[in-house]
């Protein structure tokens, strides 16, 4: 694999929109087009790494509040209770709904960890520029792809909750700030895995853009 | 920079340096910035929120949850617990909480905590909504000016609050009945109070009752008021017969204390918080003139006393003066019998006026004198006598009268207690009525009554003969004109009676008639325009007027 003819060492490069391979213009101060689709051509997403790390900081950040902060307000009769994710979890456990309390903490608490972990061992590698698993580490970045689209899951259940519970004095639902947070996370986890460009993983220490 | 000038001028000549180019940063970066915002400001804003963190000891965590139970402060959610520990001796609970900023004014150094519970009792309940919500912490801020954050907690709530206008009065009771705390207290059957506290004396001997009085009644209460147990439902089953008193149906389960003005008060001063009366075990008590200081008297029975209890009272002339104090058997050695020693408490002050005469000129308080006056009262016959108050039950009551013609008796004017003579009374004296009464029945003629009554019922047997022969046959004509007549009667109702014949022909008329009514509605039914627009003449015809008159 590793000695596999890379596009940029035979000056090619390919347009990322309608995969038009050209010659690749020497000039690199000024941008080129592709010259049927007219995109942008980049051989390499631009400060890939920078943008994934201030994305990925930015949710390790905001992981915090969205975890400490009740993310949903249920009212019954006799008296109202705020709960954070954690706490939901366990009353639903508690309740007996082991399967609920799995998924949801899978999808609210695995799934964010999961993906900082992963991102953040991706952007180390590539940064180091190792060659060391690099299939293993691409199948990786596939799975932070997939399990980016779950990660909503928390945010629709406590929209569905207030949406649905409103009875008045016997019950009522309400978000609350954490699930904002929360939101931040998935967004910024998302934005962060899009600006990872996965291509980098196979690049050779000495053509990182 | 400097310049070799040897060989191929364009080897020499330096390459300029590469600049790395400068890092700046992306836009992007601004996202971690806001979210480092955003975290801080949350931080921020809980430690700024963040109150005084107070402890609260309580002999049971009862209804209390880590980070469910709120603390309240007149209602207002004003922290929450957030640990429930032991105490290191185990005896308490030490509940820690987490208060509001705002709050750090209610920790003053008196404040009280208690925790609410539902609380049900017999004509008040409270903390009802707590049966749903679960219990919380109510805490009510004192007056001091000293904070502290260390607080031990009241297992009921306070009685009265801070700030709650009245005043506590502090009554004394030999018993406090059925008085549950809370327990209201009345004036005329207001309630105008309850009672906040009540425990037993050091000593034991008594009980101390403290009461709260709501303003604005508590103006009410003067130094001459009189508090009198009015708990449960008061029976007095006694020598003036039976006695039911209640103040309200809440009292008669809970208990309950009445007070009034005594009516011979003369001193009406307010009185202030704290003040100390006596609580009186009822109303007859309370409002009796004061006693003062009780004398003891004896009395030697010779008769059975079956009936006299302690307490029971004793009359003077017809008035109340004292009671019973104990009742005791003797033994004669010389007559071989078993006298009943009656010891009684003797209130002079209650003989009123007769009292106050006495004491102008010393005999009430010179015992040598009274000792006098009485072997002179003896002498004109004043004797005790055992009598029976109420037969139905056959209590007695001791009393102190003048009996006319009285065996004479010593009185030893040198014996302390007084011994007063007795004389036989009560259910001996009954007894000797009895005997009488049964003498005279046995003198009755009754073989003469009845020998007159027999010859009354000869005499009777023949006037009801006379009766036999001549009225009798006068009645039978009666009876057979009355058969004839009920004969004729008979005739008329018979079958073929033409009045009958008269009947069956109006009944059939009347029944076409309403066959007519009922095909009317039943046209009507169908075509109810008819009413306003008459029949149609196409429409089945219905043999009445109806129609025509509705048109």
């Amino acid at each position: 694999m590793t000695t596999a003819v890379r596009a940029a060492d035979v000056g090619l490069i390919a347009c990322r929109i309608c995969g038009l391979v050209m010659q690749r213009v020497p000039v690199t101060s000024l941008p080129t087009a592709c010259a049927r689709c007219a995109a942008l051509l980049q051989a390499r997403l631009p400060r890939s790494g920078e943008r994934t790390l201030a994305w990925l900081i930015a949710g390790v950040i905001l992981y915090i509040p969205s975890n400490v902060l009740p993310v949903m307000y249920v009212s019954g009769v006799g008296g109202g209770e705020e709960s954070t994710i954690i706490a939901g979890v366990l009353s639903f456990w508690r309740a007996g709904s082991w399967d609920i309390a799995v998924l949801i903490f899978t999808a609210s608490v695995a799934v964010p960890a999961t993906k900082f972990l992963t991102l953040g061992t991706l952007l180390w590698t590539v940064h180091s520029g190792t060659s060391w698993a690099r299939r293993q580490r691409t199948a990786l970045y596939r799975l932070v792809e997939f399990i980016g689209y779950w990660s909503m899951l928390d945010v629709v259940v406590v929209a569905l909750t207030a949406a649905l519970l409103k009875f008045k004095a016997l019950g009522t639902a309400e978000p609350r700030l954490g699930i904002v947070f929360f939101c931040g996370v998935v967004v910024t986890t998302m934005m962060a895995a899009f600006s990872f460009d996965p291509r980098r993983i196979w690049d050779t220490p000495g053509d990182r853009a | 920079m400097s310049t070799d000038t040897a060989g191929d001028p364009r080897g020499e000549l330096p390459t300029p340096r590469v600049l790395r180019r400068r890092w700046v940063p992306s836009l992007v970066w601004l996202v971690p910035v806001i979210a480092v915002v955003l975290g801080a400001t949350l931080v921020i804003n809980a430690w700024r929120t963040a109150g005084p963190r107070v402890i609260i000891s309580f002999q049971t965590a009862q209804g209390l949850e880590v980070g469910k139970t709120l603390v309240k402060y007149r209602n207002v959610t004003i922290g929450h617990v957030t640990a429930i520990s032991l105490s290191s001796d185990h005896n308490s609970v030490l509940v820690s909480a987490e208060l509001l900023r705002t709050a750090t004014d209610v920790l003053t150094a008196d404040a009280r905590f208690w925790v609410v519970r539902p609380r049900i009792g017999i004509g008040w309940a409270s903390g009802l909504e707590t049966l749903i919500s679960g219990s919380y912490i109510a805490v009510e801020a004192g007056a001091a000016p000293a904070r502290k954050t260390e607080f031990i907690g009241l297992e009921t709530p306070p009685p009265a609050p801070h700030g709650l206008l009245g005043k506590s009065l502090v009554l004394h009771a030999r018993d406090v009945g059925s008085l549950a705390l809370d327990a209201p207290v009345f004036f005329r059957r207001f309630a105008v109070g309850h009672v906040i506290d009540r425990e037993l004396e050091a000593d034991g001997q008594s009980a101390r009752v403290v009461v709260f009085i709501d303003a604005p009644y508590d103006r009410l209460v003067t130094r001459a008021t009189r508090f009198w147990n009015s708990s449960g439902i008061d029976l007095t089953l006694g020598a003036d017969g039976l006695k039911l008193r209640t103040q309200s149906l809440a009292s008669v389960l809970a208990g309950g204390i009445a007070f009034e003005m005594a009516p011979t008060a003369q001193d009406v001063g307010p009185v202030t918080s704290g003040a100390e009366f006596t609580l009186f075990s009822d109303q007859a008590e309370a409002m009796a003139p004061p006693d003062g200081e009780p004398r003891y008297v004896r009395m030697r029975f010779t008769q059975s006393l079956r009936g006299l209890s302690v307490g029971a009272p004793v009359d003077f002339v017809g008035v109340n003066i004292g009671q019973v104090f104990s009742v005791d058997l003797d033994y004669d050695a010389q007559r071989q019998s078993f006298p009943v020693i009656v010891t009684a408490l003797i209130y002079p002050r209650r003989m009123g006026k007769a009292y106050e005469v006495l004491e102008q000129n010393g005999t009430a308080t010179n015992e040598d004198k009274m000792a006098r006056l009485v072997g002179r009262l003896v002498a004109r016959g004043l004797r005790a006598q055992a009598r029976t108050g109420n037969l139905l039950t056959g209590q007695l009551y001791i009393a102190l009268d003048f009996i006319p013609g009285a065996q004479p008796a010593r009185f030893a004017v040198d014996a302390r207690p007084l011994q007063i003579p007795t004389a036989p009374g009560g259910v001996q004296e009954l007894q000797q009525k009895l005997v009488s009464i049964v003498d005279k029945i046995d003198h009755l003629p009754i073989a003469d009554i009845g020998r007159h009554l027999d010859a009354d019922l000869v005499g009777l047997d023949g006037a009801l003969g006379g009766l036999r022969t001549e009225v009798l046959p006068a009645g039978t004509a009666a009876f057979r004109s009355l058969g004839k007549t009920l004969g004729t009667v008979d005739h008329a109702l018979a079958d073929d009676a033409p009045w009958r014949d008269n009947i069956d022909q109006t009944l059939v008329e009347a029944r076409s008639t309403l066959r007519s009514v009922r095909s009317l509605t039943d046209y009507l039914d169908r075509h109810p325009e008819a009413l306003l627009r008459g029949r149609h003449p196409s429409q089945s015809a219905v043999p009445t007027s109806g129609p025509q008159s509705a048109k």
